[in-house]
């Protein structure tokens, strides 16, 4: 494969969905920049209203858009895109009008433990927890360790999708330091609603109990999706997360997550979030700076 | 009220063309599998595009009319009675408060369609009245028909000038045990050694019973992938991409012996690798298969799926025009 010298990342590759999608793979590989190229690329897009689009899906290293082709040609749009993709190149000065948010996760909750244990005929190890087994093959000395490390920094929200509402999280660490864990041999029939979960590089937050094969690490208190849009967050959208949000997940006792529980019962439920401009060049030369400016107007006053 | 279900059959929903625009946040578009009979229905009772109908899979539902009503089932054979009477489908039928529909066994095809003069009148949830069941939205209450359902239906626009009005059988699809597909390869087909591409495309798959309106699961050759170290963020099956987007049709092979076509309630995206994708044009036939039926797969260029889906646009405005 041929490399592209300006941004460092191999040339991307158009493909066409059926006669209705154009699907482009930016990268194979997941990084930080390949999903800060797939945001600009689709942002820019987007901006440009252009007739006979009809959904545009930026991923984790790719994206995807749905047209109407008899409205618009599928090469005429791919033509655009490679030009757009030029225009955006190796994504420097790249800033992000986002927000940051907290959102709470109680790891080995009752709840997820119970169902990680009913397959644990389905898992590569079924004598441990998957904290434990996801610890040990991530090399560290306890599933405590490996837990802080999920909890100590925050994620980039790199894609939204499987079914509706459903974030996938990349942490914004350095690459020696991204977490990696293989999904479940054979995916479970169940997941509880809102488990945290990981597979391959990704955190994600289960927006409905389902099938699943990500490990299981925890359970969120507050829903990502809200079908009936009780929730001041779902008053715009039945989904909260979007594609640049940076969360922290924050570790919860259980009697705290009882009380969020009882506040998204009562309606009164309001995650915890700032406006932020996200700058991808800080993000990508020194993240741990970066995080804990971020993480200071998470929780600064 | 105008339908109250007796009995449900074994999984009869409202669809309509689809809840289109949302597939970012990750809604995948639901509505009607079998967009031809579907869009013909209409045509026969008068409706405007994109009323809601039933959509009425393997087995048939049996329903009471509680007021007059202007009716046209079609898609699979699947013969219609009217008060135990056989009734023709493909055809506008006038029925009388107190009349049953109901459906005899399946005899080819998979989905059959009722179309009803003002159509079925459930809320609509993001500017769609199609059932997603798996979040439970859309359609009635979310979910498929259950026994004493009762269902409203809106305003009907010219009903009664349909009555008696039928497609011409040349326009009348059959549905066979054997169907052909036509795919555009691509997405990450690079993924597939090449002797599996040719073996993906030589083979007569057979549809398993794992085949509803979220993918349809195949059986019958064995695919391999390349070899490869696992990109970072992938994990570590050689099936496994790191995630991406799913376009609705799209083949993924997960462990390489079950090719899965997504459909309209797929998930709209994860972690294995795509092969290509089912055109827009066949997919309503893949929607009249069922398990046990063969399907191969055929390759074509761009222009041929965009031909296909032209030929498919003109013909159903030939029934309409000739329906009006």
């Amino acid at each position: 494969m041929n490399a592209n010298v300006e941004t460092g990342l191999p040339e991307a590759r158009y493909t066409y969905g059926g006669d209705e999608f154009v699907f482009v793979e930016l990268a194979e590989a997941m990084s930080l920049k390949v999903n800060f190229r797939a945001m600009a690329i689709t942002n820019r897009l987007r901006e440009e209203n252009v007739e006979g689009v009809m959904d545009i899906c930026p991923s984790n290293a790719s994206y995807m858009v749905r047209i109407d082709p008899d409205v618009l040609h599928p090469d005429g749009l791919i033509s655009r895109l490679k030009e757009i993709d030029e225009e955006v190149g190796d994504v420097k000065g790249y800033e992000l009008q986002t927000r940051v948010v907290d959102v709470p996760v109680m790891m080995e909750d009752p709840w997820t433990h119970e169902a990680l244990m009913r397959f644990r005929d389905r898992h590569q190890d079924p004598d441990a927890t998957d904290l434990e087994y996801s610890a040990r093959i991530n090399g560290y000395d306890s599933k405590d360790d490996f837990i802080a490390a999920l909890l100590g920094s925050p994620w980039l929200i790199t894609m939204i999708g499987f079914v509706p509402g459903l974030p996938w999280c990349y942490q914004l660490v350095p690459p020696e330091e991204q977490v990696e864990v293989p999904k479940y041999v054979r995916p479970r029939t169940f997941t509880p609603e809102r488990a945290f979960g990981f597979g391959g590089g990704f955190a994600v937050v289960y927006s409905v109990q389902g099938a699943g094969g990500y490990q299981l690490y925890g359970l969120a208190p507050a829903p990502v999706l809200d079908v009936k849009q009780r929730l001041t967050d779902f008053e715009d959208s039945i989904v909260f997360p979007k594609p640049g949000d940076v969360w922290n997940y924050r570790g919860v006792d259980r009697e705290e997550f009882d009380e969020i529980r009882a506040s998204v019962e009562d309606g009164s439920f309001e995650y915890r979030k700032k406006d932020f401009t996200f700058h991808a060049d800080r993000a990508l030369e020194d993240p741990h700076a970066y995080n804990k400016e971020i993480l200071g107007v998470l929780y600064g006053d | 009220m105008a339908i109250r279900v007796k009995s449900p059959g074994l999984l009869t929903t409202v669809q309509d063309t689809g809840r289109f625009g949302e597939y970012a946040i990750g809604m995948p578009p639901s509505g009607a599998m079998d967009v031809f009979s579907y869009q013909v229905g209409n045509y026969l009772v008068g409706n405007d595009d994109g009323a809601a109908g039933l959509e009425i899979t393997y087995f048939g539902p049996e329903l009471e009319f509680t007021e007059d009503a202007v009716i046209a089932v079609t898609g699979a054979e699947m013969p219609s009675k009217i008060n135990g009477e056989e009734a023709p489908t493909w055809e506008t039928l006038q029925v009388s408060e107190g009349d049953v529909l109901s459906f005899d066994y399946l005899k080819n095809g998979a989905r059959s369609y009722l179309a009803v003069a003002g159509g079925i009148d459930a809320p609509v949830f993001m500017h769609s009245r199609s059932t997603y069941t798996l979040i439970g939205l859309g359609g009635h209450e979310g979910r498929a028909l259950q026994e004493g359902d009762e269902l409203q239906l809106g305003e009907a626009r010219n009903g009664e000038a349909q009555i008696g009005k039928r497609v011409e059988d040349r326009h009348i699809p059959t549905y066979t045990k054997e169907t052909e597909l036509r795919v555009i390869i691509g997405l990450a087909s690079y993924r597939l050694t090449e002797e599996s591409m040719k073996e993906f495309l030589n083979v007569e798959w057979t549809v398993t019973p794992d085949a509803d309106r979220v993918g349809y699961r195949y059986r019958g050759g064995e695919l391999g992938f390349v070899e490869r170290e696992q990109p970072a963020g992938a994990g570590s099956d050689p099936a496994n991409v790191v995630d991406f987007g799913y376009p609705i049709g799209s083949i993924q092979v997960p462990g390489g012996v079950e090719p899965i076509v997504l459909m309209n309630d797929a998930v709209t995206g994860g972690g294995y690798a795509t092969i290509g994708t089912v055109i827009s044009a066949d997919r309503d036939r893949l929607a009249q298969s069922k398990t046990n039926d063969k399907t191969r797969f055929r390759s074509i260029g761009l222009q041929e799926a965009l031909e296909a889906r032209e030929d498919r646009r003109k013909r159903l405005a030939e029934i309409r025009d000739a329906l009006a």
